[in-house]
C-alpha cells in the first residue's frame, strides 16, 4: 500500500536550485535509503518532508491526502502545518535532545504538550519505548551524561513516541564515533523488523545495502538512479553512481 | 554623633536604595523580555522602532534619564512628578530593561537552531518551544552577564540622589555638611555587604543549573 507520494518537488535557496523535480513514492513498511555525495540535496529533501523547509513547488501526499502543495503554500496555516508534519518523525544528525530534561522527559514532553492522553499513560508508553531502544536503566539520566550512541537512541525514542507514519533519519550515525554507530543501526534494524516505514539518509553503504527495500541515489538535486539495493550496489547503471560507489567503498 | 546613630541613619538611607533596587529588578526583568521580543520581531517597523529606543536608552546617561523622567512631565504636561522614588523607579526600570533585553537576545540567539527544529518536528508551537525548551537554556547561559548587570544596579541606585531621593549617599552627605567625613566612606560597607550576598546567590543559582550542559 502506497503511503507517501512526492511529486515534482523543487526547492531553491536564492539562485541555487537544490531539488529539481523530485518524484518518488514509498509503500507502508518499506525502508527507503537516500545516498549521494554532500550537496546532492538529500538532506534538503528530508527537511522538505518535515516542513523544516517549505518546497517551492510540488506535492506531498500521505495516502490520498495532500499534505503539502507548493501552489497553495500561502494558504497553509501554522496549525495545519504542525498537524501535517506529524505524519513524519525526524531523527537529526546532531541528536538535538533537550539538555535540561531527563531521557524520560525528552521522550514524554511532546506527547504531553500535544495532549496525547493521560500523563500516566504517556509515561508508561515512553518507558516502554525507552526500553525498546535499550536504555531502560538510563531513563532518569540527563543527555549530557550519555554517549553519542545513547543520545541518538533517545532521539529515536523521542520521535517514536508520537507514532509517526514515516520515520526519517538524517545521517543518524555521522556524528558518532565509529564504535558507536553499531548500536544505533541495530535499533533502526529492529524498527524495520517491526514494519516501520522509514526514510534514511546515510553514508553507511553497508547498512544501506542491508536494511533498504529501495535505494535512491541523488546527485545535483535530481534522483539519478533508483532501485533495489542489489541493483544500486551491484549493478549501478549511471556513471555518477559508479564513481560515487567506487569512492565510498 | 556616635557610630550607632550614623549606622541607623545610613541604614534608613540604604533602605531607599534597596527599594529602588528590588522594584527596578521586579519590573525590568519582564519588561526586558518584552523588549527582546520586539527587537527580534519579524515585523520590521516594530523591530527598528524598538532597536532605536534601545539605542537611545543605552546611548544616554542614566543620570540624564532620571532628570527627564522627573522634570519632563511637569514641564510639558503640567503634571509635576511629586513622587521622587516613583520617578527613579521608572527611569531605572526602562534603563535596565534595555540592557537586560540585549543580554536576553544574545542568550536566545546562542541556542542552536537544532533545538527549535527538534521542537518543530515534534509538532510543538513556537511559544511551547520557547517556554518549554529554550527558556531554561537561555537562563543558564545568561546568569553570569545578568549578575554583572544586577551588581551594577545595586551601585547605580545611589544615582537617584540627583533627583533628591533620600538614599544612602545623600544621608552620608548630611553628615559631611556637619563636618563629619567618615560616614561617606562607611557607605561603601553597605554596598559591599549587599553585593556579597548577591554574589553568593548567583553562585548558588549557577550551581543549581549545572545539572545539565547546554
Amino acid at each position: 500500500m502506497e503511503i507517501l507520494k512526492v511529486e515534482n518537488l523543487s526547492k531553491s535557496f536564492s539562485k541555487n536550485q537544490v531539488l529539481k523535480d523530485i518524484n518518488f513514492s514509498l509503500n507502508k513498511g518499506e525502508v527507503l535509503t537516500i545516498i549521494g555525495s554532500s550537496g546532492s540535496g538529500k538532506t534538503t529533501l528530508l527537511r522538505c518532508l518535515n516542513f523544516l523547509e517549505l518546497a517551492d513547488k510540488g506535492v506531498i501526499k500521505i495516502g490520498d491526502k495532500v499534505i503539502f502543495d507548493g501552489e497553495k503554500k500561502k494558504e497553509l496555516s501554522d496549525s495545519k502545518l504542525r498537524e501535517n508534519r506529524l505524519h513524519f518523525g525526524l531523527v537529526f544528525q546532531q541528536f538535538n535532545l533537550f539538555p535540561q530534561y531527563t531521557v524520560l522527559k525528552n521522550v514524554a514532553l511532546a506527547p504531553t504538550l500535544l495532549k496525547r492522553g493521560k500523563i500516566e499513560e504517556i509515561t508508561k508508553k515512553a518507558e516502554k519505548i525507552i526500553a525498546e531502544v535499550g536504555l531502560n536503566d538510563k531513563k532518569d539520566a540527563y543527555p549530557c551524561t550519555l554517549s553519542g550512541g545513547q543520545q541518538q537512541r533517545v532521539a529515536i525514542a523521542r520521535a517514536l513516541a508520537l507514532d509517526p507514519d514515516i520515520l526519517c533519519f538524517d545521517e543518524p550515525t555521522s556524528a558518532l564515533d565509529p564504535e558507536l554507530t553499531g548500536e544505533v543501526l541495530k535499533v533502526i534494524r529492529s524498527l524495520k523488523d517491526n514494519d516501520s516505514t522509514m526514510v534514511v539518509v546515510t553514508h553507511e553503504m553497508q547498512f544501506a545495502r542491508e536494511v533498504s527495500d529501495r535505494v535512491i541515489f541523488m546527485a545535483n538535486g535530481i534522483i539519478e538512479e533508483v532501485g533495489t539495493p542489489e541493483e544500486i550496489f551491484d549493478n549501478p547503471k549511471s556513471e555518477r553512481l559508479k564513481a560515487f560507489l567506487s569512492n565510498s567503498l | 554623633m556616635n557610630f550607632q546613630q550614623v549606622t541607623i541613619e545610613l541604614l534608613a538611607g540604604f533602605l531607599e536604595n534597596c527599594e529602588l533596587f528590588i522594584k527596578t529588578l521586579l519590573f525590568s526583568i519582564p519588561l526586558g523580555l518584552i523588549i527582546t521580543l520586539g527587537s527580534m520581531s519579524k515585523f520590521k517597523p516594530l523591530k527598528y522602532l524598538v532597536k532605536t529606543f534601545v539605542w537611545i536608552i543605552r546611548g544616554t546617561p542614566l543620570m540624564l534619564q532620571l532628570f527627564v523622567v522627573f522634570y519632563v512631565p511637569g514641564l510639558v504636561f503640567d503634571t509635576p512628578m511629586r513622587n521622587r522614588m516613583l520617578a527613579a523607579i521608572i527611569a531605572f526600570t526602562i534603563n535596565y530593561a534595555c540592557y537586560f533585553s540585549e543580554i536576553y537576545r544574545g542568550g536566545i540567539e546562542s541556542i542552536s537552531q537544532g533545538q527549535w527544529e527538534a521542537g518543530k518536528v515534534l509538532g510543538l508551537t513556537r511559544p511551547q518551544i520557547f517556554f518549554k525548551v529554550i527558556l531554561l537554556q537561555v537562563v543558564k547561559r545568561i546568569v553570569p552577564p545578568m549578575s554583572n548587570e544586577i551588581i551594577t544596579l545595586v551601585k547605580d541606585t545611589s544615582l537617584a540622589r540627583v533627583i533628591a531621593v533620600a538614599e544612602i549617599l545623600m544621608a552620608a552627605e548630611r553628615f559631611t555638611g556637619k563636618g563629619l567625613i567618615w560616614p561617606l566612606f562607611y557607605t561603601g560597607v553597605f554596598f559591599l555587604l549587599f553585593n556579597g550576598v548577591l554574589t553568593l546567590l548567583f553562585g548558588y543559582l549557577e550551581k543549581k543549573l549545572n545539572y545539565f550542559k547546554g
